[in-house]
């Protein structure tokens, strides 16, 4: 039997295993069907021509994951953004875990998806944003057919939340290979503010597969500041679909850093409904190995007067493979856009390979869109110049490298994540130097 | 001085009727309607071809058959009823005039109004014409110019006669029979074309050129052109198109191969003014192209296109850089109006160590067309030291049309340098403002404007070309902007 087949015919036991209302329950239904129709996409699609899906849907992954497991805070502190004070919510293989989690329900609503589908006191929520960013694509659906757990943030108007929330996601597994589909879903309403820092982690051997759906709504003057870390371990995929819509004037940005796992695809998509709007999309990707890294964005241009700004740094070593596919559409209405997006990469291995495709699909006339792509390498003469002052070879590679991007980490907000980021470009580039200097 | 609004020259580009629309009625030797196996004998033997092109032919034909139409493309449009259609069509008894006047008058006065009589040509800077008119070639000149030179121009059903062992040699090896559907269907019923061969160390000392028209009502032509430049040559090659006005859509699917030999260079140039269908978005020609070519080492190909007409467009010139140190080249001003399609682009298959490509791409869109560019730059992990730069610029007038840009690129090797930018922008009210204050009214500034955006593709063309090239513009979007 194969994973399609497996995740459709399980689908009836789950809707029966969980208690939920009907409109949930109607949604599911829906989306249970257009996966059913489209299934797993094929390299035949013009999205995915370069990532292929096939390896990895060859495993028999354990859909449900069966038992808790527990983790010592100790051992998973080093996955944590431990040095500032932050909310946390944290899940094990698909489960909550209380013990290591730092929830809150002061002034704000950060918890549990599956606390939000089953209170009445979210229903109204649940109903005006539960599903409606999320496109009817065949993984989105595949996820919101199982949508059941996943952290579920709902900042009123007029707050700041008071701290970072950080989201992170453990895979065990150690009965056997696991697929894990978390479901965010996050409210951020008019004039308010907040701070996301989202993990996938992975501390088994045995193969994972995460199909998550993160859903984000920037009403009015909302500023939503977003940052994905992704340094997962090899035998670990990760399926991100991310879908952010904005109102006017709003601010959202997104900075993912890349720094593998087995396979990872980004698809990040943002829709501009309301005038004035900023959305910021940028990325880092630094691969080694076999590792292979997919960034599909959509801006989608509505209204008029708005801004886009993409920027993505890619490094490629060793067989890795980057892809990154960005597309730009402004409708007819949207006059006075300015989208700007942006694709350098560097080849470090022969055995590396870039495919990159940035499109501009444009319908209205007054506007100012433009995207640039580079594959290049490092200036010899700024190497040269840099070992002939005493520094190693290496390590003149790596401060080139970060130099390179710097671009996309100088706009990071929260010190300790650069920091953190920056660690792991160092560990990455196998130099030690602390880039901050 | 009332103000000439954009309203009026829109209102004024609407009642514009295509200029070079008109037909001729020439007797015309017309096969009935439909596609088999027969007809693909038929046709060839209509030539008097011998029998491995037949079989070339018939081996293409039986692929065709299984494939299915590509609809990748960004274009929309009614597919064309390939059994509809008339596979060949040759102005009735070929003429083999030693002299002009003997020609069918009816013929010269067609080429008058295209503005290409014979007479001004053999004036003009020594243009060696290969006259197509509906697919069979009836004049050339300069032919013993070129014979001199060991250099082998004539239409290639000719050249299927007489110089076999070349065209047997090159026939189908950059553009195969299956490449693709429209390559298949060219493969199977092409009707006529050109075939030029420069030998060895030989530099072309004219610019060799082909005229393409589409006439008989009804009739597809497929063309087919093979270009062989041998070792150290150089050949400037130009083609340029119009077709008369009619309702029906008419298709023009052409397969066009350039074989660059070692340290030979090819310089490919098209203008290309099909009937792009009235204002209402009804009839013009359908042009679905497939061109090629293949370079050696230290050769060199450049591709320059004009495209301004057809009503879809669907055309992708292309480099495979197979020999070291070789370069490609590509420049192309696509202009679409009123209810025009184009995708349109290149690709540039680096394979070789040290290979270069150049991609400068204008598009300009106006009234409700859309224009795509669709490049592939593509750095094989063996292509040592490639370079590609890619610039495509896109220029919308009115909120009506649209612009859209699929570049793929494919890098597999570390040295690989590759930079691509791609803009979209508008005509500046500033600039307009500018050109009106110092006395150039808008729709000249306008011309100005769009000339300044295209400079950089129209120096590339030969100077005779770029006059026409220039005025085509003019035309294709005169009152079209604001």
């Amino acid at each position: 039997m194969d994973l399609k087949e497996k995740l459709v015919s399980s689908f009836l036991a789950f809707e029966n295993s969980v208690d939920i209302d009907s409109y949930v329950h109607d949604v599911r239904s829906e989306a249970i069907k257009v996966f059913e129709e489209k299934g797993f996409p094929s390299k035949k699609e013009e999205a995915w021509k370069y990532t292929s899906l096939n390896k990895i849907l060859k495993v028999d992954y354990s859909v449900f994951p069966k038992q808790e497991n527990a983790l010592d805070y100790k051992d998973v502190k080093q996955y944590f953004i431990h040095d500032i004070d932050t909310y946390k919510i944290i899940f094990i293989d698909g489960k909550y875990s209380s013990h290591l989690s730092e929830t809150t329900h002061d002034g704000i609503d950060v918890c549990l998806m599956s606390a939000a589908l089953n209170k009445p006191k979210y229903r109204l929520v649940i109903e005006n944003y539960f599903n409606k960013a999320a496109s009817k694509e065949s993984l989105a659906s595949l996820n919101t057919a199982f949508a059941s757990e996943g952290a579920y943030i709902h900042i009123p108007k007029n707050k700041i939340a008071d701290k970072p929330i950080q989201v992170i996601h453990f895979s065990t597994g150690n009965e056997s290979a696991s697929l894990l589909q978390p479901r965010n879903l996050i409210v951020v309403e008019e004039n308010s503010h907040v701070q996301i820092i989202e993990r996938h982690q992975s501390l088994t051997n045995n193969a994972v597969l995460t199909n998550s759906v993160t859903e984000i709504f920037a009403r009015k003057r909302a500023i939503v500041d977003y940052y994905k870390i992704q340094n997962d371990t090899a035998n670990a995929s990760l399926i991100d679909n991310t879908f952010i819509k904005q109102q006017r004037e709003s601010i959202a940005s997104v900075h993912t850093f890349a720094f593998g796992g087995k396979l990872t695809r980004n698809n990040l998509n943002y829709y501009q409904e309301g005038e004035r709007i900023d959305s910021i999309l940028k990325g880092v990707t630094i691969l080694g190995d076999k590792q292979h890294v997919d960034h599909n964005t959509l801006v989608h241009h509505i209204e008029p007067n708005c801004e886009s700004h993409q920027d993505y740094k890619g490094i490629f070593g060793d067989q890795s493979t980057g892809v990154f596919n960005g597309k730009i559409i402004v409708e007819k209405e949207a006059q006075k856009t300015n989208a700007f997006q942006s694709n350098n990469n560097i080849l470090v291995s022969d055995k590396a390979s870039i495919n990159t495709k940035p499109q501009l699909e444009i319908f209205a006339d007054d506007v100012k869109c433009s995207h640039g792509c580079t594959i290049g390498q490092l200036d010899e003469s700024a190497l040269f110049y840099m070992q002939s002052r005493g520094i190693p070879k290496k390590e003149a590679k790596a401060l080139l490298m970060y130099a390179f991007s710097n671009n996309v980490l100088s706009s990071v907000k929260i010190p300790e994540i650069k920091q953190r980021i920056n660690k792991i470009i160092a560990n990455k580039l196998g130099v030690d130097i602390g880039f901050d200097l | 001085m009332s103000k000439y609004t954009e309203d009026d020259l829109r209102e004024e580009l609407k009642t514009k009727e295509y200029e070079y629309g008109f037909y001729t009625d020439i007797e015309s030797d017309t096969f009935p309607n439909g596609l088999n196996e027969d007809i693909v004998r038929a046709i060839s033997q209509k030539k008097e071809e011998p029998q491995w092109m037949t079989d070339w032919r018939l081996e293409a034909f039986r692929v065709w058959k299984d494939m299915v139409e590509p609809e990748w493309a960004n274009v929309h449009y009614e597919k064309p009823d390939f059994q509809g259609i008339s596979y060949y069509s040759a102005p009735n008894s070929k003429p083999k005039y030693d002299s002009i006047d003997e020609v069918d008058p009816e013929l010269l006065a067609t080429f008058e109004k295209l503005g290409i009589s014979l007479d001004e040509q053999k004036k003009l800077a020594g243009v060696a014409m290969d006259v197509v008119v509906d697919s069979v070639s009836v004049a050339t000149t300069f032919k013993k110019t070129l014979g001199e030179k060991g250099i082998i121009f004539m239409s290639i059903s000719e050249a299927i006669k007489e110089h076999p062992e070349l065209v047997k040699k090159y026939l189908g090896t950059v553009v195969p029979q299956k490449d693709n559907f429209y390559a298949a269907l060219n493969s199977a019923v092409f009707s006529d074309g050109s075939f030029c061969y420069i030998p060895k160390g030989v530099k072309c000392p004219m610019e060799l050129s082909t005229y393409f028209r589409i006439n008989q009502a009804g009739t597809g032509q497929f063309e087919r052109t093979l270009v062989i430049a041998d070792e150290g040559s150089y050949v400037s090659y130009l083609e340029g198109c119009t077709a008369p006005s009619r309702d029906e859509n008419q298709l023009h699917a052409a397969v066009v191969e350039l074989i660059a030999l070692d340290d030979a260079e090819i310089k490919y140039s098209t203008v290309q003014n099909w009937y792009p269908g009235n204002a209402e978005g009804k009839g013009g020609v359908f042009n679905f192209v497939t061109k090629r070519g293949i370079c050696e080492k230290n050769a060199k190909i450049s591709w320059t296109q004009v495209e301004t007409g057809s009503a879809v467009t669907w055309k992708y010139p292309s480099c495979v850089l197979k020999g070291d140190n070789s370069v490609g080249e590509f420049y192309s001003i696509a202009v679409t109006n009123n209810y025009q399609q184009a995708d349109t682009g290149t690709k540039m298959i680096h394979l070789g160590k040290n290979t270069k490509s150049t991609i400068i791409s204008k598009g300009i869109s106006a009234g409700k067309s859309q224009n795509s560019y669709r490049g592939l730059v593509q750095v094989s992990s063996r292509a040592e030291n490639a370079r590609n730069f890619s610039q495509c610029d896109s220029l919308l007038m009115g909120n009506e049309c649209g612009a859209h840009t699929f570049p793929y690129i494919e890098a597999k090797n570390k040295s690989a340098k590759i930079e691509h930018e791609a803009t979209t922008s508008k005509i500046g009210e500033d600039q307009i403002f500018y050109c009106n204050q110092r006395g150039i009214d808008t729709e000249k500034a306008i011309a100005l404007i769009v000339n300044g955006f295209s400079k950089e593709v129209l120096n590339k063309l030969p100077m005779e070309f770029a006059v026409e090239a220039q005025k085509l513009l003019e035309i294709s979007l005169e009152g079209s902007v604001g």
